[in-house]
């Protein structure tokens, strides 16, 4: 489709098939072009413009924890347990129905090796052990006293976009495809703090790090990555919600979200790693050889389109604001492109600010359907210079043996009735 | 009026993390060798920290009649749960890879390892570590690492090679 020249007053096109200037929302009076469609819509009239009910008398009570309105009742996570379990599988964020870049607690992505538990804080105990000089229990109580540090870190599932890989082009929604993925401020004491108190001896180049649920999940964690790590007490201002760990969790910013051990209870300094089941039988990547790659840990760069994506489809042509998530495990997002035309052409998105490191950042840009078809595509640079690679490249380079750590540009298809799927382009 | 107070507000729990910081809280106790023992139940990729026991293939048949069956299948065939023997030679070309314990696990200490902290799935930590061992006998068996009279204990089970041993390359960014 060719590019319709602006009338006077629209901004300029920043790259092909609509994609506007993501300036363009900040310049007031930038849209004074769209006034002519303005008055050519329906006028509202007094029936819509009524008094309604909730106007005429006293509304609802106070309640001890507040609730979404019964209208948003869609914004939930969605789940499949393993075969005869109830809660061991996973729950995704439905992020195609939230906006800026922090995750509600109730809709935080799980996932559970066997259930949650139920742990009474005050039986829990964190251990620390292994090759250190002085092992050490802590209570929660003496967790609480111990200065604590604030860091809004993502967590995503090393499965997560696991159905990428496929032949075909999946046809999920964006929950079900990239749901593993979330993004909170979490706040706890600095486990290096608790490691020092005990003496890492300096042969000990790994932890291993335990879960008190009923399947004492296990991870070996490079020592290195131990410096950045948190554990957790408290998760977007609350404590940490059973579902996501409570009453402690251990945070790595920027690492596959099985290494985030939830209800941490125990913490083993070693030399080597432990070679746990879900380090070598799972969160491998099998290649084309036959060999494994192991001990993939950080999140490499990525984004996706958040609005529009599968389900939500374009009502009538003109105006959207294209929106979606950008992250990496290695550090800040520092550019987000965006392609309306399957990559032809590009323009820089807007970041929202603050953009911290290993933290979901929100995007932004302008764009103006023209009732053409489209492929949506956005592409992340982070501050390692990593950028965000095609989904041909990625492959080409580790195969499609494999589930985890798929990180390749993500397609939208817009037709010319606004539908809006999953492609390979 | 105001100005003054709030500054004071932010200033004191500044002051009071770095005096935290430049004096460790120690608030931790001490753990005892016994209290780590009963908590420690990682076993290394070398048998470190396998405990006394053992196990054969034929006491590891009735275990796993009676506690694995249910989810894993006749002889760790799979179904409705994860699949546990079979698979060996298919994690390269074209064909569809089979991983299971037999095809893909690098260490039979992981084997035992999660056995024993995660199985059977409705009474974690029930098995003894003999059954522990005898169910490891059994799989091992069944997917052909080890011979029928096999006994497993702490000095044996570290010692089984694996097929997919030298399967595993660590990642790096760097190409």
């Amino acid at each position: 489709m060719g590019s319709k020249r602006p009338a006077a007053g629209e901004p300029e096109t920043a790259a092909g098939n609509g994609l506007l200037d993501r300036r363009a929302l900040l310049a007031a009076g930038a849209f004074l072009g769209a006034a002519g469609a303005i008055s050519s819509r329906p006028v509202f009239g007094a029936a819509e413009l009524k008094v309604e009910p909730w106007m005429t008398e006293p509304g609802a009570p106070f309640s001890g924890y507040g609730q979404p309105s019964r209208y948003e009742a869609k914004v939930v996570r969605t789940f499949a347990s393993a075969p005869g379990t109830t809660g061991t599988g996973a729950s995704r964020t439905p992020l195609q129905r939230l906006n800026g870049t922090i995750t509600p607690n109730g809709l935080h992505f799980e996932r559970h090796h066997s259930g949650i538990p139920e742990i009474d804080p005050d039986a829990h105990r964190l251990l620390i052990h292994g090759l250190v000089k002085r092992p050490l229990v802590f209570t929660l109580e003496a967790l609480a006293r111990y200065p604590t540090e604030t860091r809004i870190a993502f967590i995503e599932c090393g499965g997560n976009t696991g159905a990428l890989y496929q032949k075909e082009p999946a046809q999920l929604d964006l929950q079900a495809s990239h749901g593993l993925l979330s993004c909170a401020e979490w706040t706890g004491v600095r486990l290096a703090l608790l490691l020092d108190e005990a003496g890492v001896e300096a042969q000990a180049q790994w932890l291993v790090a335990e879960g008190a649920d009923a399947a004492s999940m296990s991870r070996s964690v490079p020592m290195k990555a131990g410096e950045e790590a948190l554990v957790a007490l408290y998760q977007n201002g609350e404590r940490v919600r059973p579902s996501n760990g409570y009453p402690l969790r251990l945070v790595l910013p920027g690492y596959e979200g099985n290494m985030n051990v939830k209800w941490l209870r125990r913490i083993k300094a070693t030399a080597s790693p432990t070679m746990t089941k879900d380090e070598t039988s799972k969160y491998t990547i099998l290649l084309s050889n036959g060999k494994s790659l192991q001990f993939v840990f950080p999140i490499e760069t990525k984004s996706v389109i958040t609005q529009p994506s599968p389900g939500l489809n374009l009502r009538g042509l003109g105006f959207y604001e294209i929106s979606g998530l950008a992250w990496s495990g290695y550090g800040k997002i520092t550019r987000v492109d965006v392609s309306a035309d399957g990559g032809k052409s590009w323009t820089a998105a807007a970041l929202q600010e603050p953009v911290l490191p290993k933290a979901l950042t929100r995007f932004r840009v302008p764009w103006r359907w023209e009732g053409g078809p489209a492929v949506l595509q956005s592409r992340a640079t982070d501050s390692s210079g990593q950028v965000q690679p095609t989904r041909a490249a990625l492959i080409a380079e580790r195969g499609a043996r494999t589930i985890y750590h798929f990180n390749g540009i993500t397609s939208w298809a817009v037709d010319e009735h606004g539908q809006v799927r999953h492609v390979y382009a | 009026m105001f100005m003054p107070r709030l500054c004071l507000g932010v200033a004191a729990p500044i002051l009071l993390s770095m005096a935290a910081l430049a004096e460790a809280p120690g608030l931790g106790h001490p753990a005892a060798t016994e209290e780590i023992a009963v908590w420690d139940i990682s076993i290394g990729p070398e048998g470190a920290g396998l405990p006394p026991g053992s196990g054969t293939p034929r006491q590891g048949e009735a275990v796993y009649a009676a506690k694995c069956l249910g989810c894993h299948g006749e002889k760790g065939a799979g179904k409705p749960n994860d699949q546990l023997v079979g698979g060996i030679g298919t994690l390269t070309g074209e064909q569809v890879s089979v991983k299971t314990v037999g095809s893909f696990w690098p260490y039979a200490t992981t084997l035992f390892d999660y056995v024993r902290r995660a199985m059977p799935f409705d009474a974690p930590k029930s098995l003894s570590n003999d059954e522990a061992y005898a169910v490891c006998a059994y799989i091992l068996q069944l997917n052909g690492i080890v011979e029928d009279n096999a006994v497993m204990d702490g000095q044996s089970l570290a010692k089984v090679q694996m097929p997919n041993r030298n399967g595993f390359v660590p990642f790096s960014r760097q190409k």
